[in-house]
């Protein structure tokens, strides 16, 4: 086996970085930006399912041990005690992986949460596909899954700069909110685009005459990528970035997808059912619009295990998949 | 208002036998329910509500009340009448039970009704929502403790025993778990729908403070709560309660399926009548 490939393999770790070669990143933000929020907000809790480390509150842990709860192992136990806390005022940040949240614990964050409206922000990593795992740890259903939840606000940051002011505009917002986070050394990208994060609103990060990206979480930093590929071809195209999955942004969608003579493609790292792209199909619909659209999204099937690169390039939302699927369909 | 703690006037007994009267009152309007449920627990929620918790009947949300989550949320009939007999809620309003728009839904629900602290129902979550109560109360200073009401069946739930480590783990004292044994789940006796016993000695293999006593006993009751509340263990407790499906009412009590009781319509008068002439 060469060097390179044996390099390349290593990032079927489960706490790969999203990083590319030589990418400005930061480290921690959610957790720091909760330690942030915490200084000022004495209500904050941070409860975690054995993962602090893995979700990054370990850094709240360390900063704030007697606001820390480590509920261990169980996914049900932590969100239905996140409800506890929070009826009795506290504002508890719940941690997991996505895959648990979604599937094990959705009938405590239905039932005990949600329904009742309670302030409990449930932030969840390894999102789509982020770990080369395996269908047990890629969490490829869970916007389906929560998008069905009434009252569920619904975020998928793009990079560090979205993670850090996604923290304290959730924190403001009454109700439930489900985040998916990116942890570790997390990539820098969105401040080269003048953009700052507005729950609710997508934000449109560059322009573009011939297609139209709309796109959220990791997928926007893949448009983006994929956009500057396009344009040494002289194709020009936008992207819309809408970290808010639910509610949805429709008025700026309708916008920018009303503007005649584009393709609209929209990005996800999620499953093809139930996503974002669903729901712009929908949003498109609804209000009478039917542009050329077109979907990239994950396959509705249980993915393989690998590196994420392998993985990415297989399921076609790496920025040179995403490049030539839109040349493919121009 | 002062807080409701009455020891003496009326009974324990009559007040469950009040509870068990309007429960009754209640079944009559839908003519079908958990009926059974409610006669077996009205002496528990007696001893709950007349004896051991701190509240302000005036001020449901009062914040130094002790905490009392219906897991089993569809007890609500039995809740609603002891909410009612505690002036929590109007005597008046639980000819609404189960009707459109009432604020006394079938399963419990906890925006629709004062003093309903949680939406249980979907069962083995009330535990947990107590174990962040619980915490929270300790975070807070408060000395208000958390009740939850569980039942045989719903110890199926795996979650409820998460919850059970938990509580130890997080030397939580001020949990009060009242598990109503009945041997009645959906299916059928719950023994044998799922074994569970020895009920006590699991509990205190989790590091809970169990006592297990005959849950329509009024001073068996009213010692173990006493006993719960007064323990200087630096943990979680639990009261077993053994009870009797449909207590108070002979010919209900003899029936086999009484999960969700069929009742004929002259049979509520003739239960009503048992229930009336039992007064104390």
């Amino acid at each position: 086996m060469s060097v390179a490939a044996r390099k390349r393999l290593t990032t079927s770790a489960m706490i790969a970085s999203l990083a590319s070669e030589g990418q400005r990143t930061e480290a921690a933000p959610f957790g720091e930006a909760l330690c942030r929020l915490a200084e000022a907000d004495p209500r904050i809790v941070g409860m975690t399912a054995d993962l602090a480390k893995y979700t990054d509150l370990h850094v709240f842990a360390a900063r704030f041990p007697d606001r820390f709860y480590q509920m261990g192992m169980a996914e049900q136990l932590l969100m239905g005690a996140a409800a506890g806390m929070a009826r009795e005022g506290f504002m508890p940040f719940a941690t997991t992986y996505a895959v648990f949240a979604s599937r094990r614990a959705y009938d405590f964050i239905c039932m005990a949460i949600a329904e009742e409206s309670l302030p409990v922000r449930i932030v969840c990593a390894l999102p789509g596909l982020t770990t080369g795992y395996g269908p047990s740890h890629q969490a490829t259903d869970d916007l389906a899954i929560f998008r069905g939840m009434p009252g569920m606000t619904i975020i998928d940051p793009c990079d560090a700069l979205d993670i850090a002011e996604a923290v304290p505009a959730i924190a403001a917002h009454p109700g439930p909110v489900y985040m998916r986070l990116l942890r570790g050394n997390v990539p820098l990208v969105l401040d080269e685009y003048g953009y700052r994060f507005r729950l609710g609103r997508a934000a449109l990060l560059r322009d573009g005459a011939e297609v139209l990206i709309i796109s959220s979480g990791i997928m926007t930093m893949r448009a983006l990528e994929a956009a500057k590929l396009l344009a040494e071809d002289r194709v020009s195209a936008a992207v819309l970035h809408s970290p808010t999955i639910k509610p949805l942004d429709a008025e700026t969608i309708l916008a920018e997808a009303g503007r005649p003579g584009r393709l609209v493609v929209v990005a996800e790292n999620h499953s093809e059912v139930g996503g974002l792209g669903e729901a712009v199909a929908a949003t498109l619909l609804r209000a009478g619009l039917a542009p050329r659209f077109r979907q990239i999204a994950l396959p509705d099937r249980f993915l393989d295990a690998g590196a994420l690169p392998t993985l990415h390039d297989r399921y076609g939302i790496s920025a040179e998949a995403v490049a030539r699927r839109i040349r493919e369909w121009l | 208002m002062a807080e409701a703690r009455l020891t003496n006037a009326p009974g324990l007994a009559e007040r469950a036998r009040r509870i068990r009267l309007h429960a009754l009152r209640m079944g009559e309007v839908q003519g079908q329910g958990y009926i059974a449920q409610a006669l077996g627990i009205a002496d528990v929620l007696s001893v709950a509500y007349f004896h051991a918790m701190r509240y302000r009947a005036e001020e449901p949300s009062w914040e130094g009340r002790d905490r009392f989550l219906l897991s089993i949320g569809h007890y609500a009939i039995a809740l609603y009448a002891a909410l009612a007999e505690a002036g929590i809620i109007p005597l008046s309003e639980l000819e609404t039970y189960g009707g459109d728009d009432s604020r006394l839904p079938m399963s419990g629900m906890a925006a629709c009704t004062p003093g309903m602290e949680i939406t249980g129902g979907s069962l083995g979550q009330g535990l947990t929502v107590a174990i962040g109560m619980g915490l929270g109360l300790k975070r807070k200073g408060s000395a208000a403790s958390v009740y939850t009401l569980l039942s045989d069946g719903e110890l199926n739930e795996g979650a409820t025993w998460e919850a059970a480590m938990s509580a130890t783990h997080w030397k939580l004292d001020n949990l009060i778990a009242l598990v109503d044994v009945n041997q009645m789940q959906a299916d059928g006796r719950s023994s044998s729908v799922l074994g569970f016993e020895p009920l006590e000695e699991k509990w205190r293999a989790f590091g809970w403070h169990a006592q297990r006593v005959d849950g329509n006993d009024i001073p068996s009751l009213v010692a173990a709560f006493d006993a719960a509340r007064a323990a200087t263990v630096p943990g979680p407790r639990v009261i077993i309660c053994d009870t009797r499906m449909a207590r108070g009412v002979p010919f209900l009590e003899a029936r086999e399926k009484s999960h969700f009781l069929r009742v004929e319509p002259h049979e509520w008068a003739e239960a009503i009548a048992i229930v009336e002439g039992a007064r104390a």
